[in-house]
């Protein structure tokens, strides 16, 4: 294992290192960032988008995109804010699998269209961005789901919970990292997946079954928004047909990216998304600390993006000059 | 050769058809356990199609396969694997982000997607086929980054993994090292000890005679003969690899040679061609010879600057020339019709129209605005001049037929008026009728004072079309014919690469 971890562990040093310098140097000017407080802010900040990296980076891997995450969470939450408005005596957990299921089978709608009709995910789910995001106006008649709708006991999820007073919603995202770590290492489907991004040519070759990895890579990621979704109503406390979700793809694709998860499929650790996430996190917690607007926010993501990118390049062409020196 | 030997496959009536192609037709053959048979052909008889089909990737259009007896059905890839049938390419497949060890293993998990992946056993599992193979990788790092020989191991090591009774290696020394194909070789002997039988493809006769039992010759995709290695001289095998004659349709052309339009000397880079030198006329036409992957496509591509020579020199109407990219090739007065013409000969979503008038901006843009009447009175006339067949200037390109394709490459070249034309197999693909108008055209172009490099696989279109040929073989060019004394033994003799231990 020495050689492999050593490469990609270089790569997730690398993200260490820019969270320690960043959280350092921010520190340097505001002393109270360095605090037990504001690591749980920045913890605070990140689940919707750790559950949402873990999905995109399965997709990345498989040389896919999804661009529809934000849509599906949103659909889901609002069905899960109307089941809660209709039903308010229902059984408050149930709306865990609903959530869950509705975003399934948006994600398994994603990927039949990617299959059947062999189309780029890319142009796939940049129309059901539109459609999941149309048909959440639909159901919900574009009214909120207020405050006073959702259970209390999901609000409490996103403050506490028995284990060192840690928010649920944390331990939830930490665990969804842990389950994709363990799809990505440890089962034949997770190893499919790499091995469908590396060569898509040869991956039938060696007897994957294409289609079934690629729905089965779609549904979960529609699962993941969608419990990303339920997560939403307990963090924020309602569901709004046009913001809940909205340009929550760029904020987890941007994560993926900087965790070191490659557009060309194949290549992408959990370890690297984790810390990509943070970093993302870490930046999102000193703006306001730091007195930026967050009207800026968006366009600092979006640097932060391009800048991951950039050196995701630099690395590739690194990797390909050792590959023709190797063949001398 | 003394003990009988067991039948372990028999091949009978295999034929392929791609589209109304015909690739290859009837082929009857049986393999016995614990030999190393050879196959050998020309570029295009049919090993290779062959060799796919044995492993699954392509499926027969007709006939029927027994192996050890009985009746099988390759239908796919995982199918061969499973009968212990393994296909090893020239450049191998492999998963370039995963580990050596996944890649020796994929394919054969057992257990359903979500069950657990055995790492310690895969890990275990390809060290000890690597060590049988007495080659030392580190199974977990990624395949990426490994030297083709190595990646080929790892392809070896898969097979036996897999148990394969059948490896089939196509051309497997052609990137090699001579050190590395030693190893290769002292592996593939250890493989038939142990009662396993490889189908070895190669174009390179010493190899053929070092390593293989027995040899079988493919010409234009039918069976020509099977022999043991010793009964057959060199002589005689490329006599039955070539076995053509000339065709009625192909004419010898004469044209008034005069000055020299280009001069190359000593052109070399570095793993594709060396020390290339040979000075081309006007009104003469140069034939390049060779096996593919001889070389002769690269020397086209530098000559035009696509990816230019380290080293050497060119000169063009006595006047040094440097071409550092195609756009000066174009300003010098070159122009060259490419070999892989849906990759870079056509614009496929353009029409026949815009594709002639590609490269002439200016002609039909004098103030930088395109005039359509100009546009279309060059393109007519282009199209007209050599008769190419279609229903409308703006139709598609890619609705016209390979050969008026083709004719619409080289009208678009012929508009810039260039002084020396390279054709990179121009015929290739093309049907018989329009293959014989493109003769005449080449000649005709040669007869208007023009110089031509033609490259091309095919011999008897080298032999009647060119005034000399050049012969080229592992990026060397290896004999230099005129057409007096050039006949096609003796390129073929040129071609196949003899002494690879030599280095």
């Amino acid at each position: 294992m020495t050689l492999v971890r050593s490469i990609l562990l270089r790569r997730e040093a690398g993200i260490l290192v820019m969270i320690v310098l960043f959280c350092a140097a921010v520190g340097f000017y505001k002393p109270q960032f360095l605090t037990l407080q504001s690591l749980k802010i920045i913890l605070l900040l990140t689940p919707l988008v750790m559950i949402g990296a873990m999905a995109q980076m399965l997709v990345l891997v498989a040389r896919h995109v999804d661009l529809s995450i934000g849509s599906m969470l949103g659909f889901s939450a609002m069905v899960v804010g109307l089941m809660y408005r209709e039903y308010p005596d229902i059984y408050w957990l149930l709306g865990f699998p609903v959530a869950i299921f509705t975003g399934a089978i948006l994600g398994l709608g994603n990927g039949l269209l990617v299959t059947i009709f062999s189309l780029p995910s890319i142009i796939v789910t940049l129309g059901t961005l539109s459609l999941y995001r149309g048909l959440t106006f639909i159901i919900s008649d574009a009214r909120q789901i207020n405050r006073s709708v959702i259970p209390t006991e999901l609000k409490v999820m996103s403050r506490t919970s028995p284990i060192f007073d840690i928010p649920w919603i944390i331990l939830i995202a930490f665990g969804i990292a842990l389950m994709t770590f363990i799809i990505a290492r440890h089962t034949q489907l997770g190893r499919q997946i790499y091995a469908l991004g590396s060569n898509p040519e040869a991956a039938p070759l060696r007897g994957i079954d294409v289609t079934k990895v690629t729905l089965i890579v779609f549904t979960l990621a529609g699962a993941l928004s969608g419990l990303a979704g339920i997560l939403y109503a307990s963090r924020w406390g309602f569901v709004n047909p046009s913001n809940t979700g909205a340009g929550f793809e760029f904020q987890v694709i941007a994560a993926v990216v900087i965790g070191g998860v490659s557009i060309n499929g194949g290549i992408g650790t959990v370890m690297g998304t984790v810390l990509g996430v943070l970093l993302l996190g870490c930046v999102a917690a000193a703006l306001p600390l730091l007195g930026i607007p967050g009207s800026t926010q968006n366009s600092i993501y979006g640097a932060v993006i391009l800048i991951a990118l950039l050196i995701d390049r630099s690395v590739r062409q690194g990797g390909i000059i050792k590959r023709s020196g190797a063949i001398e | 050769m003394t003990k009988e030997k067991k039948i372990l496959l028999e091949a009978r009536g295999i034929s392929k058809q791609f589209g109304g192609v015909k690739v290859l037709s009837d082929i009857n053959l049986d393999l016995c356990t614990g030999e190393i048979h050879a196959l050998l052909g020309e570029n295009g008889a049919g090993k290779s199609t062959f060799a796919k089909i044995l492993a699954g990737v392509h499926r027969p259009t007709r006939g029927q396969m027994k192996l050890n007896g009985e009746s099988v059905d390759v239908s796919s890839p995982i199918v061969a694997q499973k009968l212990g049938i393994a296909l090893i390419h020239q450049e191998p497949i492999s998963f370039p982000d995963l580990s050596v060890a996944e890649n020796i293993v994929m394919g054969r998990q057992v257990g359903g997607l979500f069950s657990r992946v055995p790492w310690t056993e895969i890990i275990e599992e390809a060290r000890h086929y690597l060590d049988m193979l007495d080659v030392s990788i580190d199974v977990t790092r990624p395949m990426r980054g490994l030297s083709i020989a190595n990646q080929q191991m790892v392809e070896i090591a898969r097979s036996l993994a897999s148990d394969s009774k059948l490896i089939i290696m196509d051309e497997p020394t052609a990137p090699l090292t001579p050190r590395e194909v030693e190893t290769l070789f002292k592996i593939a002997r250890r493989l038939r000890e142990e009662g396993r039988t490889i189908i070895f493809i190669s174009h390179r006769l010493e190899e053929v005679r070092m390593l293989c039992d027995r040899v079988t010759i493919f010409r234009d995709g039918a069976h020509i003969s099977t022999d043991t290695i010793d009964v057959i001289s060199d002589d005689e095998i490329i006599k039955l690899m070539i076995g053509r004659t000339l065709k009625k349709y192909m004419r010898k052309h004469k044209a008034k040679v005069g000055e020299i339009a280009m001069e190359v000397s000593s052109l070399s880079l570095p793993g594709k061609f060396e020390n290339i030198s040979f000075s081309l006329r006007r009104g003469e036409i140069i034939g390049l010879g060779g096996l593919v992957g001889a070389g002769r496509t690269d020397v086209a591509r530098a000559l035009f600057g696509v990816s230019p020579a380290a080293t050497g020199q060119i000169t063009i109407g006595g006047v040094k020339a440097i071409i550092d990219k195609p756009a000066d090739a174009i300003e010098l007065g070159l122009a060259f019709v490419p070999e892989d013409r849906a990759g870079h000969g056509i614009f496929s979503t353009l029409s026949v129209e815009h594709n002639l008038t590609a490269t002439i901006p200016d002609k039909i843009a004098p103030k930088g605005i395109i005039s359509r009447k100009l546009e279309k009175s060059i393109s007519s006339k282009a199209v007209d001049d050599l008769s190419v067949r279609l229903a409308s200037l703006r139709q598609p390109i890619v609705e016209l037929s390979g050969g008026n394709q083709q004719k619409t490459i080289l009208a678009r070249w012929l508009l810039t008026e260039p002084e020396i034309l390279i054709l990179d197999e121009p015929t290739r693909g093309i049907d018989i009728g329009v293959k014989a108008e493109f003769y005449d055209m080449i000649g005709d172009l040669a007869a208007m004072g023009r110089a031509i490099l033609l490259i091309s696989s095919e011999l008897p279109e080298l032999l009647s079309l060119c005034d000399r040929i050049l012969v080229m073989s592992e990026g060397r060019v290896t004999a230099e014919l005129p057409r007096e004394s050039a006949t096609q033994e003796n390129i073929m003799q040129a071609a196949v690469p003899r002494s690879i231990l030599a280095a």
